[in-house]
C-alpha cells in the first residue's frame, strides 16, 4: 500500500517540555488507525503538527504521491490538500442550520470571491442531503446546530469532515460523552469512511478501539512505543507498564 | 433552485420600503417642496443621520457578522469626507477668486488664480502654496475615485498587516484605535496639507450650483443619502446572506474551525474590512457636504467608539438593528446636546442634559449589554418568535460532566 502521510523524526518543545520526541508515523491511502496513549503522550500535539497549527522544531511531514512537505503550508492550505480534522469537543457553528454547516464544509472553491458569488446548485443540495442521510441527521437539516444533542453534534462534525472529501481524516476522541448506541453509529461511520480514505482516530476508550478493529499505534512521552493489532500491543510489556497497568 | 433575494431577506424588502416612504415623506413635508413642515436644517440632520446609518451598517457587517471589533471605521468615514471636501473647497474658492479678479484690466492668468486659491485656502495655516495632495482637487471625477481609493487602500494595507500577523480580539481593537488616533493627530498638524485643526469648511456650497437654494440642495442630499443607504443595505444583506455570510459568521464564532475547513480566514477578514471601509468612506463623502465642515476632531478615537455603541444598542448581527441604533442614538443625541431637552431642576442641582447626556448614553449602553445583548433589534425576535432555543434543564456544556443550569446560576 502506498504511503499517504509520512511523518519522520519530528520533535517539538514547549517551554523546555518536550511534547514530541523524534516521532515517526506513516499511514497508507485507505487505512483506519487508532492512536492511544496516556495523557500528555503527544497525541493532540501530533495532530496539531500535521494540520499546521504547531510547527515542529525538526523533522519532516511528507504528504501524497508528490511528496510535498506540509511544514511550509498554512492551516487552510493543508486543509485544502485534503486533511480534515475533528476536534475533541464538537465544534460546529451553533448559530447556523445543519444544512448551512454542511454546505460550508462541502468541497468547493474556497476563495472569497468564488464564495461571494456562489449559487447553490441542485447537485450540491443533493450532496448535503446524502451526507445528512449518512450521518443520520436528515430530519434535522433545517434546525440550528446549537439545538442538537451532543452526539448529534459529533456526527455533524464528522459529516462536515466527510463533506470536505478529505484523503486523511484526523479524529480526536470521537466517542467521548456518547451513549453506547451513539458509539455504535460513530464506529460504523468511521469504518465506512476508512474504506475510501485514511482515518486516524485518537481515543482513550479501549472498548471503542477494539470495535474499530484496526492497527493501533501507542504513543508515550512524545514518541511511538508500540504498533500493531490491539491484541499485539496490549500484550507488550512496555505498553502494560506505562498505560494499561496504571 | 434558490428563492429570490427578497424572499430570503424579507427584512431587506421591508427596510427598503420604509426608507423610500421616509424619504418621500420628508421630501413632501420639506421647505424646498412647499409644505414647509420640516425645516431645511432638520432635512440636513435627517440626511446626515442616513449617512450615519450607512456607516453603522458597515460596522455591523465587520463587527456583528465577521466578529472584528474595529474601533477605527470613522477614520475611513472622515477620509471619505476629506476627499470630497477638497474638491468642494477648491472649486468654490476658484469661483470666488475668478469673480474677485474679474474687474481687473487684464483677465487673471491661471498662475494668478492658483496663487489666489492658495492664499484663500491656506492663508489660515500661514501658507499660500497648494500642497501636492491637492493636485487632483480640481477634478471631481478623480476626487470621487479617491473617496473610495484612499480609505480602501488604507484599510487594505492596515488589514493585511494586522490580519496576517493574526492580530485579533481586543488587540485588533486597540490597533484600530491607534490608527484613527494617529490619523487625526497627523491631520491636526498645519503642514499636513489639509488645513490642520481648521479642517475644510464651506462644504455645503456646491460649486456650479450657486443659484440652487439650500432648501433644494438639502433635499438632493437626502435623496443621495437614502439611495446610498438603500444600496449599501442591499449590498451588506447580500454579502451577509448566502454562503459568504455563513463563512464570516463562522469566523466570528470559531475562527480556527473555519481555517481547518480550508478557508483562508485572513483573506475573508481583509475582504470584509476593506469593503466596509469603502462603505464608510462613501457615507462620509455624503455626510460632510451636509454638515458643511470637517476637521480632524471628527475622526478622533471617540467617534469610532460611538459607532460601536450605536451598533451594540441597535443590535449587532442584524443590519436593521444597526440602522435603528444609529438613527435613534444620533437623533436623541442631537436633541439632548442641542439644548432642546428641558433641564431638570432638583433644587440643589440642575440636571443639564448637555452635560448629562453622555452619562445617560453610557448607562443605556451598560444596561443593553447586561440585559438585552441583542439590542433593540432583538425586540423583533419577540414578534417573529425566533428566540433562542428553549434549553432549560439541559447540560450547558457538551459533556455530561459539564455544569448544569442550576450550578451555573449559583
Amino acid at each position: 500500500m502506498s504511503t499517504l502521510l509520512e511523518v519522520s523524526g519530528i520533535s517539538v518543545t514547549f517551554d523546555g517540555f518536550r511534547a514530541i520526541n523524534n516521532l515517526s508515523f506513516r499511514i497508507g491511502e485507505a487505512e483506519l488507525r487508532a492512536i492511544i496513549g496516556p495523557n500528555g503522550a503527544g497525541k493532540t500535539t501530533f495532530m496539531d503538527i500535521v494540520t499546521g497549527k504547531t510547527r515542529p522544531d525538526e523533522g519532516r511531514v511528507i504528504w501524497g504521491e508528490k511528496n510535498v512537505s506540509l511544514l511550509k503550508m498554512s492551516e487552510s492550505q493543508i486543509a485544502r490538500q485534503g486533511i480534515g480534522r475533528k476536534f475533541q469537543r464538537p465544534t460546529v457553528f451553533e448559530d447556523q442550520s445543519v444544512f448551512d454547516n454542511l454546505l460550508m464544509a462541502l468541497k468547493n472553491d474556497r476563495g472569497p470571491f468564488a464564495v461571494l458569488t456562489y449559487r447553490r446548485s441542485a447537485e450540491d443540495a443533493d450532496k448535503v442531503r446524502a451526507l445528512a442521510e449518512e450521518i443520520g441527521l436528515k430530519a434535522e437539516l433545517p434546525r440550528k446546530a446549537g439545538e442538537l444533542a451532543h452526539g448529534q453534534k459529533q456526527w455533524l462534525e464528522i459529516g462536515m469532515l466527510l463533506a470536505q472529501e478529505p484523503r486523511l481524516l484526523l479524529v480526536d476522541e470521537p466517542a467521548a460523552g456518547m451513549s453506547p448506541a451513539e458509539r455504535e453509529h460513530t464506529t460504523a461511520l468511521l469504518v465506512e469512511a476508512a474504506k475510501t480514505r485514511a482515518v486516524v482516530v485518537v481515543e482513550h476508550d479501549m472498548e471503542f478501539v477494539r470495535r474499530l478493529g484496526c492497527k493501533v499505534t501507542v504513543f508515550h512521552e512524545g514518541s511511538v512505543l508500540a504498533e500493531g493489532s490491539l491484541d499485539h500491543v496490549t500484550a507488550n510489556k512496555d505498553v502494560i507498564d506505562v498505560y494499561l497497568g496504571r | 433552485m434558490e428563492r429570490s433575494f427578497f424572499a430570503r431577506n424579507p427584512s431587506a424588502l421591508i427596510f427598503i420600503l420604509l426608507l423610500a416612504a421616509f424619504t418621500l415623506g420628508v421630501t413632501l413635508l420639506s421647505e424646498g417642496f412647499g409644505m414647509d413642515v420640516v425645516s431645511t436644517s432638520m432635512v440636513k440632520t435627517l440626511g446626515k443621520t442616513l449617512c450615519l446609518c450607512l456607516v453603522a451598517v458597515a460596522m455591523d457587517l465587520v463587527w456583528g457578522y465577521c466578529g472584528i471589533l474595529s474601533l477605527g471605521h470613522f477614520a475611513f468615514f472622515g477620509l471619505g469626507g476629506y476627499m470630497i471636501g477638497m474638491w468642494l473647497m477648491y472649486e468654490r474658492t476658484k469661483a470666488i477668486v475668478i469673480s474677485a479678479t474679474a474687474g481687473g484690466p487684464l483677465p487673471a492668468t491661471p498662475e494668478e488664480i492658483r496663487e489666489g486659491i492658495g492664499v484663500q485656502i491656506f492663508g489660515v495655516v500661514g501658507g499660500s502654496e497648494i500642497p501636492p495632495i491637492w493636485y487632483f482637487a480640481d477634478s471631481l471625477t478623480i476626487q470621487l475615485a479617491l473617496v473610495v481609493l484612499v480609505p480602501g487602500l488604507l484599510a487594505l494595507i492596515f488589514g493585511w498587516l494586522a490580519f496576517r500577523s493574526r492580530v485579533a480580539g481586543v488587540y485588533l481593537s486597540i490597533l484600530t484605535q491607534a490608527m484613527t488616533l494617529a490619523l487625526s493627530l497627523y491631520l491636526f498638524q498645519n503642514d499636513s496639507g489639509l488645513r490642520g485643526n481648521n479642517g475644510l469648511s464651506g462644504l455645503q456650497n456646491l460649486p456650479g450650483a450657486e443659484n440652487v437654494p439650500q432648501t433644494l440642495i438639502s433635499i438632493y442630499f437626502l435623496w443621495a443619502s437614502a439611495l446610498a443607504l438603500g444600496l449599501g443595505y442591499l449590498l451588506a444583506a447580500w454579502v451577509a446572506g448566502g454562503k459568504f455570510g455563513s463563512v464570516i459568521r463562522g469566523i466570528r464564532d470559531d475562527e480556527a474551525r473555519v481555517r481547518f475547513l480550508g478557508y483562508h480566514v485572513e483573506g475573508y477578514k481583509l475582504f470584509v474590512f476593506t469593503l466596509t471601509a469603502v462603505i464608510a468612506a462613501i457615507a462620509g463623502a455624503l455626510y460632510y457636504p451636509q454638515a458643511g465642515i470637517i476637521n480632524p476632531a471628527e475622526i478622533a478615537p471617540i467617534a469610532s467608539i460611538y459607532l460601536a455603541v450605536w451598533v451594540a444598542i441597535g443590535g449587532r448581527g442584524r443590519l436593521y438593528g444597526a440602522v435603528i441604533g444609529a438613527a435613534l442614538v444620533s437623533l436623541v443625541s442631537t436633541w439632548f446636546t442641542g439644548g432642546q431637552a428641558p433641564d431638570i431642576p432638583l433644587g440643589f442641582y440642575t440636571v443639564q442634559w448637555v452635560d448629562w447626556w453622555l452619562i445617560l448614553l453610557g448607562l443605556s449602553f451598560v444596561l443593553v449589554t447586561l440585559f438585552a445583548p441583542k439590542g433593540i433589534g432583538g425586540l423583533f425576535d419577540l414578534i417573529a418568535g425566533r428566540g433562542s432555543p428553549e434549553r432549560h434543564g439541559a447540560d450547558l456544556g457538551p459533556d455530561p460532566g459539564a455544569l448544569r443550569e442550576k450550578e451555573a446560576e449559583e
